[in-house]
């Protein structure tokens, strides 16, 4: 869908992005990753025609990135805005024109979307009487109306509500079954880590890591576990098959230790270990999380700036 | 181009729409109108004016009274009655006034008008003449001088006209109207520069703020946006004045069939100008015009570059200084030298030109200076506008960074 090869981009005195190179596969969600700074921005606006590489090349379906290719890209700024004066409904019919969408195409559709979200009884409010929320379902309608094959959201879910937050969420997954390629952007990495496919880490203005969400976080797997067992306190005499990280007692005969598995050990030989000797109440990989993975990332290979 | 059609949609009806440009619209002419009909009212109402004032002198000197001589609505009546007497009958008759001369006066004493009503200026002004006069005359007889010989050495009354000498003959030069024209032509354009000038900046910064802005640039080019915004506003400023003209026309033709009002200032303009009056418009049309487009894409880089409209005084002077500079000439001294170089310099530069090319058009202007001025002025939009757009683009997407003079040259060479 989206072929991203060596951007370069320089602001006078600081570059914003140094030779990156990424791949969205159609019909992906996809997670731009990475500190505030880091350089995503700078990409989407690139890849949405606001600004152009000092060098490297965007592909767009297999096309060099042109203007015909605004039409098919719906994009929601971090920084949203509206104008504030002007009523909601035709405000939105302009927005969906500008992508190229006719006058009854665009009222067709709004009229659907608003049902939907059941803002019927907006139409004719101006932006600043509708509250914060309002305004960024208003925002989340604009950027899709015209059916974009892409949609890029620039930290989408700040400034939602979680109720509203839920509902938009929600709308973005039924968008992507119906084909449309997403590309989230957030520097809060949990927030969209559980619905990516595939993700790319910015920091610095480079690239750290991309790949696809599964395969990063077994990559970054340790091989470590939680077990949280009820009985005595148990002492292990290094027959076991792992070693013991970590041990807290929780009250009432549980305790909760952390364990790093032998090589070639498995969970089955731990659950074999500890069978006789307790009772288990839980055993449970411990899987880095994205900012783990970030973090340790960063501080392995410091980008010399 | 669909897109920037848009866009100069959508920057016009919104404006258009609003309540303020229709109270403006229906203000603007309605006063006018009103003015002028205040003032054929008074001028036909005003019994001050009309009625009969009469003046009893009290003359304690003998050598003022039966001198005054009865004017239009001021009958002067000697009279011989003791002072308290005359001022109690006085106090009972509105339209009638007392003129006291004592006995004594100097040359620079005032003397005292009596009357129930404050008199008006041109009453004192009329008594104050004829004394003038009197005491001239008296002064000339006391010295022996025969003032027969003397008042007819000063029949003379020789008042300068002017004339203009055209290919068609001689025409009457209406010097007054030329003045007037030219100076209301440039305090026009003058005026207008900066209303909708002003406006293109807000409407940027109110983009900027709102942050719409960086949602209407992935759609479309900063440039298209600036473009459409710019024409927008300057049909908003056209369809204003083209209303005016025909608002305060039809008003005050309507008012016409009713009072006898003095002709509308738009239609007696028109008149004053004469045969040239289409082209004076035209020629005016251009210059509003080209000097909007020039100075409205200045205003819009400054939009751009700042983050509210309060951080904008630092931009905006030199802007407005060139503008102001020739306002402020124009209407002292350029309109008596319309021919001087530095009228001539002003009027083909772009940034002045459309100020001072106004007071100048009415006393014609050549045409190769006519010619050079009107290419100067499509050069000089031309390159504002490419030197704003270079700033505007980077500009509307600078959040947050107080910029400086630096700052703007360092954006207008970014690339793309």
């Amino acid at each position: 869908m989206l072929s991203i090869r060596h951007i370069v981009k320089q602001y006078a005195g600081h570059t914003a992005l140094g030779d990156v190179s990424l791949e969205v596969e159609s019909g992906q969600i996809f997670g731009l990753l990475g500190p505030n700074g880091a350089g995503k921005t700078s990409l989407i606006r690139i890849i949405n025609q606001i600004t152009a590489p000092d060098s490297g090349e965007v592909y767009f379906a297999g096309e060099k990135l042109n203007q015909s290719h605004i039409e098919r890209i719906g994009y929601m700024p971090e920084e949203r805005g509206l104008y504030k004066k002007m009523e909601i409904g035709e405000q939105m019919i302009y927005l969906a024109r500008l992508k190229g969408l006719s006058r009854d195409e665009a009222t067709k559709r709004l009229k659907s979307w608003f049902e939907k979200l059941e803002m019927q009884s907006w139409w004719n409010k101006k932006i600043e009487e509708l509250s914060k929320g309002m305004q960024q379902k208003a925002q989340f309608v604009a950027t899709i109306l015209h059916e974009p094959d892409l949609i890029i959201l620039d930290e989408p879910f700040s400034g939602f509500d979680p109720v509203n937050a839920e509902l938009i969420k929600d709308e973005i997954l039924e968008l992507n079954r119906k084909g449309a390629t997403i590309l989230f952007s957030t520097h809060r990495m949990e927030s969209v880590e559980e619905l990516c496919d595939s993700i790319a880490l910015l920091n610095k203005s480079k690239k750290v890591l991309d790949g696809k969400v599964k395969d990063i976080k077994n990559s970054y797997r340790n091989e470590t576990y939680l077990v949280e067992y009820n009985g005595s306190k148990l002492n292990f005499d290094g027959s076991q098959p792992f070693n013991l990280v970590d041990e807290t007692e929780n009250g009432d005969e549980t305790y909760t230790i952390k364990i790093k598995l032998n090589t070639a050990a498995s969970a089955n030989d731990v659950l074999q270990y500890l069978i006789p000797k307790t009772s288990i109440n839980r055993l449970q990989e411990v899987v880095p999380t994205m900012n783990e993975i970030f973090i340790k990332k960063v501080n392995l290979k410091p980008i010399a700036s | 181009m669909n897109k920037v059609l848009l866009i100069i949609q959508r920057e016009y009806l919104t404006r258009v729409k609003k309540k303020a440009f229709i109270v403006m619209t229906l203000l603007v002419p309605t006063l006018i109108v009103c003015m002028y009909g205040i003032i054929a009212f008074l001028a036909l109402n005003n019994d001050e004016l009309n009625k009969a004032h009469i003046i009893k002198v009290i003359d304690e000197r003998g050598d003022y009274a039966n001198k005054f001589h009865n004017v239009e609505n001021l009958k002067f009546q000697t009279i011989h009655e003791p002072l308290a007497k005359a001022k109690a009958e006085v106090k009972k008759d509105e339209d009638s006034y007392l003129l006291w001369i004592p006995a004594r006066i100097n040359k620079t004493d005032t003397v005292q008008v009596f009357s129930k009503k404050k008199p008006s200026l041109t009453i004192t002004g009329e008594v104050e003449n004829q004394m003038n006069a009197i005491a001239t005359n008296n002064g000339i007889l006391k010295m022996g001088i025969d003032t027969a010989k003397l008042n007819a050495a000063k029949t003379s009354h020789i008042t300068v006209g002017a004339r203009e000498i055209t290919d068609t003959g001689d025409t009457d030069a209406n010097v007054g109207a030329a003045y007037g024209a030219g100076i209301a032509g440039a305090i026009l354009i003058y005026i207008s520069l900066f209303i909708y000038g002003a406006q293109v900046m807000r409407g940027v910064i109110e983009e900027k703020t709102s942050r719409i802005v960086e949602v209407i640039i992935s759609s479309v080019k900063p440039f298209q946006l600036m473009l459409g915004k710019i024409i927008g506003v300057g049909m908003v400023g056209l369809t204003q004045f083209i209303l005016w003209i025909i608002l305060s026309a039809s008003v005050s033709y309507i008012a016409g069939h009713f009072l006898t009002v003095p002709a509308n200032p738009v239609m007696g303009f028109a008149k004053n100008l004469g045969a040239n009056a289409v082209a004076e418009v035209g020629f005016f049309m251009f210059y509003w015009i080209t000097g909007y487009l020039l100075y409205s894409a200045l205003f819009a880089a400054v939009g751009s570059a700042v983050d509210s409209e309060t951080e904008t005084q630092q931009f905006m002077f030199p802007i407005t200084l060139p503008l102001l500079f020739t306002y402020i000439l124009s209407v002292s001294y350029l309109f008596q030298v319309p021919d001087s170089p530095l009228a001539v310099w002003l009027s083909i530069i772009p940034f002045t030109a459309p100020v001072a090319m106004m007071v100048r058009l009415p006393f014609g202007v050549p045409g190769w200076q006519m010619a050079l001025s009107m290419l100067m002025m499509v050069i000089g939009f031309l390159f504002t506008t490419y030197i704003a757009s270079r700033i505007y683009r980077v500009g509307i997407l600078m959040y947050g960074k107080k910029a400086s003079y630096k700052e703007l040259v360092k954006w207008f060479f970014y690339k793309e």
